[in-house]
């Protein structure tokens, strides 16, 4: 039989806020335990949540990015369950009415084409704490740094129909929440994961089938995996004669399984009810105007403009606008090597992508400075250095021998354009291969190449390309 | 000095007759005879109060004294105070110190008040009767084998019994009236939103609100001005300027409109009860008041549609005492479900746990609509009640309790009978609206006189007028000045 897989993504994006949700608390990473929560975070008897603007400005920001409705009244709620890493015994949340509802986004799938996921809401909530069970005697830790820290939670319809097609979309929205700066992407830090909703169903059949539901996976590359291997097993099930039961999975990263963790009987019954210590937040019109007015070049913008007006493929422009980080560099190596948008895309998207990947690093982190970069494409275009030439300066700056020119300079790189000076070596070269030079003339025009090696190779690839072919050219044919 | 009012205290303090150390020590004196026979508070705090009292007296010497610089006070348990041990009168807090002040706490330093001490109270606020807390039942000072009415019950026989000039309440179904009406003392439960609820340990978060418990409406004024306020650590607490309470307490009552809720003279009040009541309000009309009958027909809902609401928000508010943090933990838990069930089984008091199942089962998957969200439904129904009378009439008055205090013990084993307590003070939570119970006389009990209280509701902000109101009463009679037998 054949299968048809269906997939919908739940995305929780840490707000890049200074402060949490609901306390004055900082939201850092990596701080020691427990030295970031105050007696709001505790859930100490008495204590009080306020709501962050800075949070609901973020989520209005993507919800204005997705096209979905932002809505002017939105409730939260409290979401009952026990654990320790849970101080309250209850996450504020939001249930019925949340802040987004109804968006979508475009992804490009591996064969060019593209497809709209439907974005079914996105809402507000805290993070917990985090339980750790390392060295306490048999019992366990509980660090509540993290307790507190705004989420958007932002929930896909399931629209998608496979592994490929669920990473495309997570990394548009990974790429997205960076672009309106309201999470800082960091997948290590936990700031972006996501838990995956999967079943699978004969091809043609409406209804779906039951689902799993995957916790917490934290890389595009697991999220492939995990939804890979849960597909398998549930086909394998169904074909054996059995029954998916819907239930929370875990996806095992060493092993490549995925394994239960508890059944949709054994589920928390949540108790979601308005959270009365809050009022629901109300959105006027001119505060969406005024965020509307804030928003940034989306990613589908700017790779339009790239495509449009500075005449890039439609595959180097999706590249460079993966991230705005990345296009960001890309439009400044652009704009300091004096508009050359063609050149700066290729050294972009080419040698130093290929460095970063080799070197696995983040563009951020990257050796090179745009500045470095498009001082280096300015010197292939007047001239200075040859194509050729430039990769050795680039591959000089990396190694951090200083910027373009300093490297031309301490390296010898300069470009040959002094017709004197290249005249004597092309002469040179044609008295010492007088053979060659017969079968040219003869009419075996392949040989030009081999004259035009010989005087790169003479003057270590720094005599201008063209010169030198004029200069052959002539010289050759008298 | 224990029989003045704080206006007297306030100009005392002034004028150099007596000094806030001279005030605080006498309160603690009269603490230290008198407590053991009422169990009234939880904690004596002789060490801070002196301290503040000290600390008092040297503000006014630098000139900087406020009106109530120097006048002591008594929280009821429920308020977090910094350094101070915060029951909410339950053994699963016994062992809590709060690391912060409540915000009314905070204001009441701020304005230089000495805390006496912590008053017992119903544990987390959850009785009528003072039977609940951890720490024993208090005794109504008017008769100790009777019940001081609750929650706030060590608050009201406190002040009652003279042991403090005034006191802090909260009122979350009428845990300020009923015990000031069966202890014979004014009591106030603002406007919902009028006092920040930050630091107050959380019963019933939409009914919650904290108010000052007196000896008449005048005192009551003074505290209300400091305790009152927006607080941008709560957000239900309401923007809005504090006016001065004391201000308008003068104004005569001619032409003032009294609603009289026939559904509040009916079935379940006591006779005698009614016939003070009815009394006090005969007093109003030849003050110049006009009195009208009025309807609020959705009344009988609202014991049923409060122990929907308040249980399912306490069910919520007390997950957080799961002994992982603070407060009370079980010995030797096996695992983590064992910590859990046996902390909050062995913590918790009966009735805390009868609440907290009842709001669990309310907000269950299939429940919710049913209970819920119906209760949410008929809270509206019971405000728009409200909203109609106070179109008509300026106040609402009516009893405070069916009946005078019963004795310890007579209801602590039957729920409904207990609930039934509040229904007349009820209503008001539901509908946010502020309501003061304040001595509108006596009635013959099994060793002497037993107070009554006269309910008056007013609308939303209404503060003031029910102060005054209250305050003419008190002008033209004398209920509120008796002492209790022993307590002179």
């Amino acid at each position: 039989m054949n299968w048809e897989v269906v997939i919908g993504l739940e995305i929780h994006a840490q707000l890049a806020t200074k402060s949490k949700i609901f306390s004055g608390a900082s939201t850092a990473y990596g701080a020691e335990p427990n030295t970031q929560a105050c007696a709001v975070d505790l859930g100490l008897p008495g204590v009080l949540p306020v709501l962050n603007k800075e949070a609901v400005r973020m989520a209005a920001r993507f919800g204005l990015a997705i096209g979905a409705n932002v809505a002017r009244r939105s409730v939260f709620a409290r979401k009952n369950y026990f654990y320790p890493d849970l101080p309250k015994g209850y996450q504020i949340s939001q249930m019925a009415l949340p802040i987004v509802e109804a968006g979508r986004l475009e992804i490009e799938l591996e064969d060019g084409s593209s497809k709209i996921i439907g974005i079914t809401r996105a809402h507000l909530e805290e993070d917990a704490g985090k339980s750790m069970h390392g060295d306490f005697h048999g019992m366990t830790g509980v660090d509540l740094n993290r307790a507190g820290t705004p989420l958007l939670e932002i929930v896909s319809e399931p629209d998608m129909r496979s592994a490929k097609e669920a990473v495309a979309y997570m990394k548009k929205i990974h790429s997205l929440v960076q672009y309106l700066e309201i999470c800082d992407g960091n997948m290590q830090e936990g700031s972006f994961r996501c838990d995956a909703n999967v079943s699978v169903r004969p091809v043609g059949q409406e209804e779906y089938g039951t689902r799993a539901e995957l916790k917490n996976i934290n890389s595009f590359r697991f999220v492939e995996k995990a939804i890979d291997i849960e597909v398998e097993r549930q086909i394998d099930l169904i074909e054996a004669g059995g029954k998916v039961v819907q239930e929370t999975r875990l996806y095992d990263s060493d092993k490549n399984e995925t394994r239960s963790m508890r059944s949709k009987e054994e589920a928390n019954d949540y108790r979601y009810f308005p959270d009365p210590d809050l009022l629901p937040v109300v959105i006027e019109e001119s505060f969406l105007t005024e965020v509307k007015s804030t928003l940034p070049e989306l990613p589908d913008e700017k790779r339009q403009r790239f495509v449009q007006e500075l005449f890039l493929s439609n595959y180097d422009a999706g590249v460079l606008t993966a991230s705005r980080e990345l296009a960001d560099y890309f439009e400044l190596v652009t704009e300091v090597a004096g508009g050359e948008a063609k050149l700066a895309a290729n050294w972009v998207a080419g040698d130093l992508m290929g460095a970063l990947n080799k070197a696995g690093q983040e563009i951020a982190e990257s050796p090179v400075s745009a500045e470095m970069l498009g001082g280096m494409i300015k010197r292939i275009q007047d001239n200075t250095i040859s194509g050729k030439i430039a990769k050795e300066v680039f591959d000089a700056m990396w190694q951090g021998e200083g910027d373009a020119d300093t490297v031309i300079a301490a390296r010898g790189l300069k470009q040959i354009t002094d017709t004197s000076a290249i005249e004597p070596i092309i002469d040179n070269i044609i008295a010492n291969n007088p053979g060659q030079v017969e079968q040219y003339r003869s009419g075996k025009d392949k040989l030009f190449g081999f004259f035009v090696g010989q005087v790169m190779k003479a003057t270590q690839g720094k005599a201008n390309p063209q010169q030198v072919n004029e200069l052959l050219r002539q010289k050759l044919s008298g | 000095m224990h029989n003045k009012s704080i206006a007297e205290l306030s100009q005392g303090l002034a004028s150099g007759d007596f000094s806030s150390i001279e005030l605080t020590r006498a309160y603690l004196e009269r603490i230290e005879t008198h407590n053991a026979g009422l169990n009234a508070l939880i904690s004596v705090t002789a060490e801070e109060a002196m301290a503040a009292a000290q600390l008092a007296d040297q503000t006014r010497q630098a000139g900087n004294a406020g009106p109530l610089t120097g006048v002591p006070l008594v929280y009821k348990d429920i308020f977090c105070t910094d350094g101070v041990k915060t029951s909410c009168g339950s053994k699963i807090l016994d062992n809590f110190i709060a690391p912060y002040d409540a915000t009314v706490v905070a204001k009441c330093k701020t304005a230089g008040m000495p805390m006496l001490g912590k008053a017992n109270m119903d544990e987390f606020a959850m009785g009528s009767s003072n039977e609940t807390s951890f720490y024993g039942p208090v005794k109504n000072p008017w008769d100790t084998e009777t019940v001081p009415g609750g929650s706030s019950g060590g608050s009201a026989a406190l002040v009652a019994a003279r042991l403090t000039p005034i006191a802090t309440g909260t009122d979350t179904g009428g845990s300020i009236r009923q015990p000031a009406a069966l202890c014979g003392i004014t009591g106030l439960k603002p406007t919902y939103g009028r006092v920040s609820r930050y630091g107050m340990v959380a019963f019933a978060s939409s009914l919650d609100q904290a108010g000052p418990m007196a000896r008449s409406a005048e005192d009551a004024a003074w505290l209300l001005n400091v305790m009152a306020g927006f607080d941008e650590h709560d957000s239900t607490s309401v923007e809005r300027e504090v006016p001065d309470y004391t201000a308008h307490l003068n104004t005569d009552l001619q032409g003032l409109k009294i609603g009289l809720p026939k559904e509040y003279f009916g079935e379940g009040l006591d006779a005698e009860v009614g016939r003070v009541v009815d009394a006090a309000i005969r007093q109003y009309q030849q003050m110049g008041a006009e009195l009208m009958e009025i309807s609020l027909p959705n009344s009988h809902l609202s014991v049923p549609t409060y122990y929907v609401v308040a249980p399912a928000e306490c069910s919520s508010n007390l997950s957080r005492f799961d002994g992982v943090r603070f407060g009370y933990r079980c010995e030797d838990p096996q695992d983590l479900e064992d910590l859990y069930k046996r902390s909050r089984g062995e913590g918790f008091g009966a009735e805390v746990k009868r609440r907290i199942m009842i709001g669990t089962y309310a907000l269950s998957a299939g429940y919710y609509d049913a209970y819920y969200l119906k209760a949410q439904q008929l809270r509206q129904l019971i405000s728009d009640d409200f909203k109609r009378a106070f179109e008509k009439v300026d106040v609402i008055m009516g009893p405070t309790a069916p009946d005078v205090a019963f004795k310890l013990g007579a209801k602590a084993s039957d729920p409904v009978s207990m609930y039934l307590s509040d229904i007349y003070t009820i209503a008001t939570n539901l509908a946010g609206l502020p309501g003061m119970s304040i001595p509108a006389g006596f009635v013959a009990g099994n060793k002497g006189d037993m107070p009554v209280g006269l309910q008056i509701i007013g609308n939303y902000f209404d503060e003031s007028r029910l102060l005054n109101v209250a305050h003419q009463f008190q002008l033209s009679t004398n209920w509120h000045q008796r002492v209790p037998e022993g307590f002179e």
